[in-house]
């Protein structure tokens, strides 16, 4: 076909463009992939039976802040990462920093142990399954986010999937936050990351198949 | 891998004008001459260039459900990619017109990821490079799957083992041959005696020998040919 002919078939569709539809596909996405991680967290796991004593400890908020906070700075990345010809610059540093703060909270909580203490404070007592139940309460958010990614235009898939990724690891987090008896900053700086970037690699490796367009 | 921006995707004149002649015989001049010579021609504006400009202004307005002028967007920058095709792509004539369509296209269901207050160069330029990166890839996919019968085929006439190939091979197609053949060719031939030499050494007369390597080399040339 000749270009000419083609350039007037596409201008014959040009319905005005909702320049705020991106945003709601993504809110929609986020949310419902939020919401059926803390239906699967209460169905399968069950809300801490002591909810009502840990929301009146500090740590409890500050662990849900730093869950929150790395789903904040994902999301951000991700919507740049969505967008052709948009550079994510910034929103690294942003991303970077609640994990970074994380582990300066574990450093200073190590410093203060007392000795012999320091294995126990990071392996809590459920090291073992906690990366692996924050990934599957991130699957939810995985699949919706990949959905609203796709309906955009990322020049960069496999970096977008891993973002994705680490969207939707942070979203199982904070709904993991309420049924998560650990409260040691040395316990989740470690082993919520690790639950957060398993998604993250599934992201990578799915994302160039995923998210082509 | 962060987005170069190419500010001179929009220096070239987006419609054939009147130095389009000019521009063509510039074509045929060497890479770096017409790299050379195009500011020259179009100096760079210091911000976003009037082409920019007008383009964005329309597909603003596309955006907005404006029919005609989304046209002259996609019309404008269809010329400007052809030439950031064509200078990415010098060899490869036949697949810019097919990489500018699918460009154009991916543009157009990509549109509602343009923020007006994005530079239209950052955002055109990525996707036109993704669908570049996109050519590439499958072509490159394609090329492998030819590549014996296409132009790799010269890999495999030059080896630097082939003295000694050619020694074992000959000493195993004169072993096939008789006496009165081999001796002659191994003597003359390989050994580098003269015709009286070698007829002096095996007892042949001189032309027996002359026989036996002219019949002996046809004898040997028909079993290569045989065994090709």
């Amino acid at each position: 076909m000749k270009t000419d002919d083609f350039i007037a078939l596409l201008a014959a569709q040009t319905p005005p463009v909702d320049q705020h539809a991106p945003a709601r596909r993504f809110a929609l996405a986020w949310i419902a992939g939020f919401v059926v991680a803390l239906l699967l967290m209460v169905l399968l796991l069950g809300v801490r039976p002591d909810i009502e004593d840990a929301v009146r400890m500090p740590t409890f908020w500050f662990r849900l802040c730093y869950a929150g906070a790395i789903a904040a700075a994902a999301l951000w990345v991700t919507a740049r990462l969505a967008r052709p010809g948009v550079r994510v610059g910034g929103a690294w540093a942003v991303l970077a920093t609640p994990v970074a703060l994380g582990w300066v909270a574990m450093g200073w909580v190590l410093a203060h142990a007392a000795p012999g203490t320091h294995l126990p404070l990071i392996l809590g007592h459920t090291w073992r399954v906690c990366p692996i139940l924050i990934a599957t309460l991130a699957m939810p958010a995985f699949v919706a986010m990949l959905w609203a990614v796709r309906g955009m235009a990322p020049v960069r898939p496999r970096l977008a999937g891993a973002a994705v990724g680490l969207l939707a690891g942070a979203t199982g987090t904070v709904a993991y936050c309420l049924h998560c008896p650990e409260m040691a900053p040395p316990f989740w700086s470690t082993w919520y990351l690790l639950g957060m970037l398993i998604p993250a690699a599934l992201g990578t490796l799915v994302g160039p198949r995923a998210l082509r367009w | 891998m962060a987005t170069e921006v190419l500010p001179w995707l929009f220096l070239q004149p987006a419609r054939p004008g009147p130095c389009d002649a000019l521009r063509n015989a510039a074509k045929t001049l060497p890479m770096k001459n017409r790299h050379a010579s195009a500011p020259l021609l179009e100096p760079r504006p210091a911000g976003p260039s009037a082409a920019e400009a007008e383009l964005r202004t329309c597909l603003v307005a596309g955006l907005a459900g404006d029919a005609a002028r989304y046209r002259r967007f996609l019309d404008g920058l269809s010329g400007h990619l052809r030439a950031y095709l064509r200078r990415r792509l010098p060899r490869a004539r036949d697949d810019v017109e097919d990489i500018l369509q699918e460009t154009l296209l991916a543009v157009h269901n990509a549109r509602h990821t343009y923020r007006p207050e994005q530079p239209l160069t950052a955002w055109v330029h990525a996707i036109a490079r993704y669908k570049l990166m996109d050519f590439f890839r499958a072509h490159s996919r394609r090329e492998a799957l030819h590549d014996p019968f296409d132009d790799d085929g010269g890999l495999f006439v030059a080896s630097d083992v082939e003295p000694t190939d050619a020694r074992r091979d000959v000493t195993a197609l004169l072993q096939a041959l008789p006496d009165r053949h081999r001796l002659p060719i191994q003597l003359v031939k390989l050994e580098g005696l003269s015709v009286a030499e070698a007829a002096r050494c095996c007892g042949m007369s001189e032309s027996a020998v002359k026989v036996g390597v002219h019949r002996g080399l046809k004898a040997l040339a028909a079993r290569i040919r045989g065994n090709a």
